[in-house]
């Protein structure tokens, strides 16, 4: 659905995206991370042909932009940092101005109550846009998003100034939304947001691409064996003896290489105490840190 | 995209406004000279303020001559500023882009919006300068109004030729939106796109006032804006009112290839 191959941009002497090259395939719900200042907004804005690229190809939908802008962009809802409304008219007649300002047919008057409905606005609120909330012009970009009933979602931070039970409304509408065929990209800069939602992702970190596979993968077992113990040093000897090779102590845990069964066995039989026993996954921030320079995403997972 | 501008522009409170604000001034001077019966003399101020208290039909038209040199650029800088800045502050600018509108269209369109904002505008101040100068100021001497030049125009050449000055202001106006539209394609503050067009235009003011200046005076976009008092001679003298609108059509020409250039590969980041 998306393909860039070097995509690069220079402001200047910065380079802002540098030889980028995403694969966002049919059926994705893709995680596009990176800290704030890393790149993200610049790649969407290029992807539709808002910000012309320095070099490189993009790909949307097959085609190529901004080229058929024309062609490829009827076919994207989009969502770019924020949404952006008339404040003087009312959420409805901003879907419909802007509706009707692009090619193709109209979205008709039901749909677009259908749309309002569909993220959590009141379709008969006439009230003008200055007097909605953060929180409620967020779902109105969304809905301007969603009004086509695009195949191609490019969604921008899109749980910003959503109140918790604003954000998980969100999470299960993208859900179902891609159950039914959607493509999702999503970019966003909370790691939590990514790993519930995502199928795929790709880390951005300076504008380099650092990262980019499918989150099972990315999360999977990494081949060790966690144990966590009350007596870990007595669990090191145990384990080195029985021929464990590797074994590494990490406080009241202990990381082996092995299968789970066979370490607990060992374990259990020399009367080590066992709280937990399983294989090691990683986790996003893992790898996100990992993959990045440390401290760029300080604070992140927390947020 | 026209038809959405028009109807953006018709729904603006902004709009109503502006074209309510400009029509104070002109409503102040007709009570003024109603009350007092002070006009000017005759060749001083603004054209026509002169021959009004005994002539009120001829109101219109120093209504427009009190907005045109002053009010009405304003407002069109404001407004033609606004146009593609304006967007860009609310955040709709990006996602009219992606929906897709092209960048062209959207520059004509913007363009033909101020336009017709600027004829609402000098309709609305002749009607209401009609209306003003029936009821505040003189009534129509029988046998007709008399011309600059001094012979009687009937009541059908005096509409005819009202409606050619309400057509040539507006024209006049077509360089200050070409220039506005251009600054708003800059920078992403309406404010800051308006007040560079008023700056030009006050640049350009100075310099007509200045001797010195002689050789650049037929370039510059303000110079024929008074030149709709000719339309009111007998015959008609034509020269300055062509030389207006040539004016005028090279503004705009020159502007909006200026706006197009720099819009068309604008990095959008607002």
């Amino acid at each position: 659905m998306i393909r860039t191959h070097g995509l690069t941009k220079r402001f200047g002497r910065v380079r802002a995206v540098d030889d980028v090259d995403l694969d966002v395939r049919e059926g994705d719900v893709y995680g596009f991370l990176g800290a704030n200042g890393s790149g993200k907004t610049t790649t969407v804005r290029m992807l539709l042909g808002l910000v012309l690229a320095t070099s490189g190809d993009i790909e949307v939908l097959g085609r190529r932009m901004p080229r058929s802008a024309r062609d490829v962009l009827p076919s994207v809802g989009a969502l770019i940092e924020g949404p952006g409304a008339y404040p003087h008219l009312s959420g409805r007649a901003n879907l419909a101005t802007v509706d009707a300002a692009g090619p193709g047919r109209r979205a008709g008057r039901r749909r677009v109550a259908e749309t309002l409905e569909q993220v959590g606005l009141d379709p008969a609120d006439r009230r003008p846009v200055r007097a909605y909330s953060l929180g409620m012009r967020q779902r109105l970009g969304l809905a301007s998003a969603l009004l086509r009933r695009p195949p191609l979602l490019m969604l921008d931070e899109p749980t910003n100034g959503l109140d918790p039970q604003g954000i998980r409304e969100m999470r299960d509408l993208l859900v179902t939304l891609n159950r039914e065929g959607t493509t999702i990209f999503l970019s966003s800069h909370l790691l939590a947001e990514i790993e519930q939602m995502c199928t795929r992702v790709g880390v951005l970190d300076r504008g380099r691409l650092v990262v980019q596979d499918e989150l099972t993968t990315l999360t999977g077992p990494t081949g060790l064996v966690r144990v966590v113990t009350t007596e870990p040093a007595r669990a090191v000897q145990v384990l080195s003896s029985a021929g464990h090779r590797d074994v590494r102590p990490e406080g009241e845990t202990v990381l082996v290489p092995g299968r789970s069964a066979e370490v607990n066995e060992t374990l259990v039989r020399a009367g080590v105490p066992v709280a937990e026993v399983g294989p090691q996954r990683r986790s996003l921030e893992d790898v996100v840190l990992e993959a990045t320079d440390p401290g760029v995403f300080r604070g992140a997972g927390a947020a | 995209m026209i038809r959405v501008e028009l109807i953006q522009m018709l729904r603006r409170p902004r709009t109503w406004i502006t074209i309510a604000a400009l029509n104070v001034l002109p409503l102040v001077v007709a009570i003024l000279l109603s009350v007092t019966e002070l006009g000017p003399r005759p060749g001083t101020g603004p054209p026509f303020l002169a021959a009004v208290l005994s002539d009120g039909s001829l109101y219109p038209l120093a209504a427009m001559g009190i907005v045109l040199p002053l009010f009405l650029p304003i407002a069109v800088a404001v407004v033609g500023g606004d146009a593609i800045a304006g967007e860009a502050q609310t955040g709709t600018l990006r996602y009219l882009l992606v929906r897709p509108v092209r960048r062209g269209h959207l520059l004509i369109a913007k363009l033909v919006s101020v336009v017709a904002f600027v004829l609402l505008a000098v309709v609305a101040v002749a009607v209401a300068g009609l209306v003003e100068g029936q009821l505040l100021l003189g009534r129509t001497q029988v046998g007709g109004v008399v011309s600059i030049s001094g012979t009687d125009l009937d009541t059908q050449a005096l509409v005819q030729r009202s409606l050619l000055a309400v057509a040539y202001v507006t024209l006049s106006m077509l360089g200050v939106a070409a220039v506005a539209l251009f600054f708003s394609t800059l920078t992403d503050s309406a404010i800051a796109a308006a007040l560079g067009t008023v700056g030009v235009l006050i640049a350009s003011t100075v310099l007509l006032g200045l001797d010195a200046a002689e050789s650049l005076r037929p370039f510059l976009p303000t110079r024929y804006w008074l030149s709709f008092v000719d339309l009111f001679r007998d015959p008609i003298r034509w020269t300055e009112v062509v030389r207006g609108v040539l004016t005028q059509a090279s503004y705009l020409v020159v502007f909006l290839a200026a706006a197009w250039a720099s819009f068309a590969t604008k990095d959008v980041k607002s």
